[in-house]
Parts: C-alpha cells; structure tokens; sequence
C-alpha cells in the first residue's frame, strides 16, 4: 500500500511528521507493508494534516488526520467509512475550481524525485526552450504575458530581453524568494513541494539570456525551503542538469532576517555580503545588478511559471486571464479564513468570490470586515469593495496591490487603526535606512497615530498622516517606504468609525 | 552546544567558503551556527582575513535581525507576529507565552532555557497563529501548544 503524507512546513506544523510516524508504527503493528511517500501539500490547510491512498480509482485523501485516528485508518482499511474519507482530492470543490499550472505538480509527486518529476511532465519546458534558441524562449515568455508574481508585475519577458541585450562577460540569474508579506507562502511551497520546477525555470531564464551563474535567495526563515532546495540542486547535478555539462551553475543563499531584502536591489546588496539596502534606480538590475553585472532578478513563481509556458506556449497561457493580468496566479487564502489554502486561478475572480465562496468565510465564524491584499504593503479592503476584480490594475485603480498574492482575512473583532499603527511600526522595523522619508516618517507616523489612538487632536493628527504618508508614497526610495501608505490610509478611508471611538482611548491607556 | 570563540575553527569556517562570490553572509550564518553569536572577536577576525573595515563588517553584522552580538538561551522559539497571526489571535497567544516564561520579546529566561524572539512571518499563514522552536515549525497555537512549548523547554 502507498500512502502519501506532506512534508511541506504548515502540514509538518500541524503535526504531519507525527502522522508519517504513527502510520509506519501501525503498519508494523499489524504486519503490513506500507510505503510512505512525503510530498508538497496540496495546499488544502484547514484540512492539513491530509494524507493519501493510492487505489485503482486514484489517490483517496483524508484529513485533517490526528495521531489518533490511524489505528482506525487502517482497521477501515482507508475506506470511506472513516469519518475523515474526503474522496478523490481533484473532486474537493476547492481543488476542483483551480486551473494549476505552477503548482501542477505540488502535493503530488516526491519533490526530491526527479524521476516523479518527469514522469509528471517536468523537463518539457527547458527542452522545448533548447530546441527554440535564447531570442524565441524570451519571444515565448513574452507572449505568454507573464508578468513579476512577486508583486510589481514587470513584464517577465522584456525584463529578459533587456538583460539578453546588454553585453557583458557576465550575467546572472537571480531568484527572489524571499516571500516576508505576512499571508503569503505560495514560494514556501513551490520550493518543497516541487523544487526542480524553479530549477528548469531558472536554467531557461539562464539559457535565455545568456548567464551561467544563478542564486536563489531563500529568507532564513524557510528552513525546510533551504533544505529541499540545496538537496534537489545536489540531485540535479547528479545528472548532469545543473553544472558544466549544463553550463549553468545554482547556488542557495541564505538571508537574515531582513524584509527589505526582497527588494530586489536591497537582495542584490545582500548577495554581495553587504548590508541589504536599496540601490537608487537606475541603473535598473537588467543592465547593472549582481556585481555589476546584468542581472534578471525574477521572483520564485514567475520562475517556477516558466517551465509550463514553454512546455505548452506562451500563447495558451495568455488564453487566461483578465485585462492585462495573463496567467493564473496562485491566491494565498491566510488569516482568519474558514478555507485557508492555496488557490492557482486565472486573474479575474472577484474579491467577494475569493473570500466569501472559495475561502467560505471567517474561520471564527463571525462576518468578515476586513481583508488585506497584497501583504503587509496592501491595502485593506472592506466588502464594500468585494467586486473588485482579481488584476493588477484593478486593484491599483483602488489604491491596492495585488502583491504577492496574499489576502488576509480578518473579522469583525479587527481594530482598524491598530493595523494602520502596525503597519508604520513595521516600516519603521524593516526600513533599510537610506531614504529618509521611510526611515523617519514611519517612525514619526507611529508616534502620530498613537496620539490619534489616545484621542489628542484627532483631526489635526489624521491631516498630519495623510500628508505624511503622502510624502512617503512619492519621495521612498523604494515600495517599503512607499507603499506603507496603502494600509494606513485605507484603514483611515474605509473605517473611519475606528479612529474615533472612545473604546479605543481605554485600550491605548492599558 | 556552540563552542567557545576560537580562531582556528573561524579560519575554517573563512576557507570553507574560499572562491565563493560575495561570501559575507554565509560565512556569518556559519560563525553564528559555530559558537551561538556573531562575537565581537569574530567581526575583527573576519575584517583582517576578507581585508575588509571592521566598520563594514560590524555594518553589516548589525543590519541583520539574524545575527546576535550574544548567545542565545538553550532553546529558540519564534513567535509570529505578522498580520495573518494577528487576525488569528496570535498577540493573545504571544502575551501568555510571555507571562509564562516571565520574559519580555527578546528576552531570556533567568535560567537561560529560552529565548523568545518576534518574527514577521514564517509562511504559516492558512494555519495562524504560528511559531518555530528551534527551527522546528508550529501552526494553530493555543494554550496546549503554550504547555507543549514549557514541556520541550523543560520549564
């Protein structure tokens, strides 16, 4: 019998590991052999753990399973007379929704398998892009209208033909994953769940623009992301995909703690063992980034997109989406969400639909206020904005982002101008210090916004965020200092009544 | 665990990363696994080997929230405090694990079992709140993982 059990870090969070042990433990109690194979996770969290049986009709999950449930696992012999019998995970409503291109694979195979790994079509992408040549790979990754998931949403294809364009005796790859928006994880899991899909798409990149050299810059944070990925760099070098044979070589770096170092000058400063902070543009990275070098600094899913584009066309990608936004994105349902989880879809799902159908609510059961989009840079949204459509302009036109694809549910019990306070605090805790308007104004808007809190000269002090956040928003350095103001000021614009009640005066005198 | 600063084990770890670009990071990620902190020893040590300023190391050692000028306690634990956590309660949940070990974010346990740190953001987000004790990571924290916590800890 073969079961299949995550190993990605939330289901090991959640006691997964625990799960892999008390089954084999189960297994030998009864004579039985079983195989156990650790994949990604399907990204059904509310029901992590999930495990799988392999049967004739296909894979049969149950979950969320607790040490204790599996004596009775097996005494139903993983039959769906157990409590916790799902049925066919691409049946789940959940999954059955999705249209997964990047995550194809993630949940299903061993991610250290290479062998899975084609088996599932893996390697299709990297081929294809050989047999097409470097200017017909960038033509493809054009086409396909992909745009930087790491939130800024540059073209990915001309970001690629400006470094192909740009001589130099040297060039880099550059992978950005380091994912710090609270309420995103969608590169956590591309990385252990199906780790050689960022490595085919970080050799297309490198044999589209001519670089024999990429990093991938994994926040300290991700442990398990560090290990699976160095481990799928040594397997694939093995066999000759990464190394001189193939001449391109990948390295894992390490950050330190540091948010700002998923800016992308601030990380290339970081790789070079320097303090992380933000370069002045221009000269943009494509013509002078790592070392001086052309650099194409691609965030973890645009890369981990790449693969699947070349494999079936850019043009079939583009078939998808809405307006401008091309492709599907992986949606990252956190927070206080009944069905928190990842959920790959084309552009165009209405916020609405997102929280309230697929996510099914809060998870405290209460209405849902507040959502914030984009990460701890986003805006909150209230329902009265719940039409928007899932778009990078969309959601610019209401002083948004879509970020990294992170929404952030809260209920009704969120003090608003708590969070408009948190978010300058943590400008404050991350700023990198170059610029002053993000090193001084974050700290002088905290301060401000507690005055407010207390009551003190409400009025004059909202006036004095507002310009304050103005004067962040156009004179930043970079999106730390200037986009901080999103979630200030759509706290002070969509929930007033939070930044004028009395409550809050006794709460701040605690 | 972590060893006492001493130069030969440091000049290991410089030559382990040898040819490598732009080696900085790493090599402090290395001194920090070897004896528990960056020590001031060790920003001179690397200053004079990389013939680089102690200022410039010293720079960057201290931009990091990683790297620490003193050794933790025993044991780590990370506690989130990213929005996700917030909206789950998790501020609730890191005020009790503060109370009970009598510490404050930072801080060290007088018997230096453990050390409580605030983090933004493990990637736990669809299962707030979380943490990572000992780079170990934990989801939907409540009381009993409070008490699971004081039970690894041995408190």
């Amino acid at each position: 019998m073969r079961l299949f059990v995550p190993r990605d870090a939330a289901a090991r969070a959640v006691g997964a590991d625990r799960i892999a042990m008390a089954l084999e433990a189960e297994a030998r109690r009864l004579g039985r052999t079983v195989e156990i194979v650790r994949t990604g996770s399907r990204g059904l969290f509310w029901l992590e753990p999930m495990i799988e049986v392999e049967t004739p009709a296909g894979r049969i999950a149950f979950g969320p399973v607790m040490p204790g449930d599996v004596p009775a696992l097996f005494a139903a012999d993983f039959g769906a007379r157990h409590p916790l019998h799902l049925g066919r995970p691409e049946e789940l409503p959940f999954l059955k929704r999705q249209t997964r291109i990047t995550f194809a694979r993630c949940g299903i195979t061993d991610p250290l398998s290479l062998a899975d790994y084609r088996a599932h079509s893996g390697g299709r992408g990297l081929e294809r892009a050989k047999s097409l040549g470097a200017a017909k790979t960038i033509e493809e990754v054009t086409k396909s209208g992909l745009r930087g998931r790491g939130g800024a949403g540059f073209p990915t294809g001309i970001k690629w033909k400006t470094v192909a364009d740009t001589a130099a005796d040297r060039k880099y790859v550059v992978c950005n994953a380091d994912e710090g928006d609270s309420g995103t994880y969608a590169d956590r899991m591309i990385m252990e769940g199906d780790p050689f899909v960022l490595i085919e798409g970080m050799a297309i990149a490198g044999f589209a623009i001519g670089a024999t050299k990429g990093y991938i810059y994994i926040r300290s944070e991700y442990p398990d992301a560090v290990r699976v990925m160095e481990r799928a760099i040594v397997l694939a070098e093995a066999e000759g995909l990464l190394g001189a044979e193939a001449k391109f070589d990948l390295e894992v770096r390490v950050g330190a703690g540091a948010y700002v170092c998923g800016e992308e000058t601030s990380l290339l400063d970081s790789l070079e063992g320097k303090r992380g902070q933000v370069r002045a543009k221009p000269p943009l990275p494509a013509h002078k980034g790592l070392f001086g070098k052309p650099t194409a600094v691609n965030n973890a899913i645009s890369l981990a997109t790449v693969p699947a584009i070349l494999a079936e066309g850019g043009e079939a990608y583009a078939a998808l989406g809405f307006g401008r936004s091309r492709g599907t994105m992986p949606i990252q349902l956190a927070g206080n969400v009944k069905h928190a989880g990842l959920f790959e879809a084309p552009f165009g799902l209405s916020l609405g639909e997102l929280v309230d159908e697929i996510g099914g609510g809060t998870h405290s059961g209460r209405p849902v206020r507040a959502v914030q989009a984009g990460g701890p840079l986003g805006a909150y949204f209230p329902r009265a904005l719940f039409d928007t459509p899932y778009d990078y302009e969309a959601y610019a036109a209401r002083d948004g982002l879509i970020g990294h694809g992170g929404l952030v549910v809260f209920d009704d019990t969120v003090d608003m101008a708590r969070q408009a306070r948190f978010a300058l605090e943590f400008c404050a805790l991350e700023s990198c210090g170059k610029c002053t308007p993000c090193r001084l104004g974050s700290v002088r808007g905290m301060e401000t916004m507690d005055r407010i809190i207390r009551g003190e000269r409400r009025e004059a002090n909202l006036a004095l965020v507002e310009d304050l956040c103005r004067t962040l928003k156009f004179a930043s350095l970079c999106a730390l200092g200037g986009f901080t103001p999103y979630p200030v000021m759509s706290a002070i614009r969509h929930f007033p009544e939070d930044f004028n009640r009395p409550r809050l005066t006794a709460a701040a005198a605690e | 665990m972590f060893l006492a600063w001493n130069e030969a084990q440091a000049l290991e770890i410089i030559r382990r990363h040898d040819g490598r670009e732009g080696p900085l990071l790493p090599i402090l990620h290395d001194m920090q696994a070897m004896f528990g902190c960056v020590p001031v020893e060790a920003v001179s040590f690397i200053a004079s080997a990389m013939n680089l300023t102690r200022a410039e190391v010293h720079g960057v050692a201290s931009f990091y929230h990683d790297f620490r000028e003193q050794p933790a306690g025993r044991h780590m634990l990370k506690l989130c405090r990213a929005e996700a956590c917030q909206s789950m309660g998790g501020e609730a949940v890191a005020a009790k694990v503060l109370k009970q070990f009598g510490v404050g974010w930072g801080g060290t346990t007088a018997d230096g079992s453990l050390t409580v740190e605030a983090t933004y953001c493990l990637g736990l987000c669809a299962c707030a709140p979380s943490a990572m004790l000992d780079g170990e990571p934990m989801a939907r924290l409540d009381q009993a993982s409070v008490d699971a916590i004081a039970q690894e800890v041995g408190r």
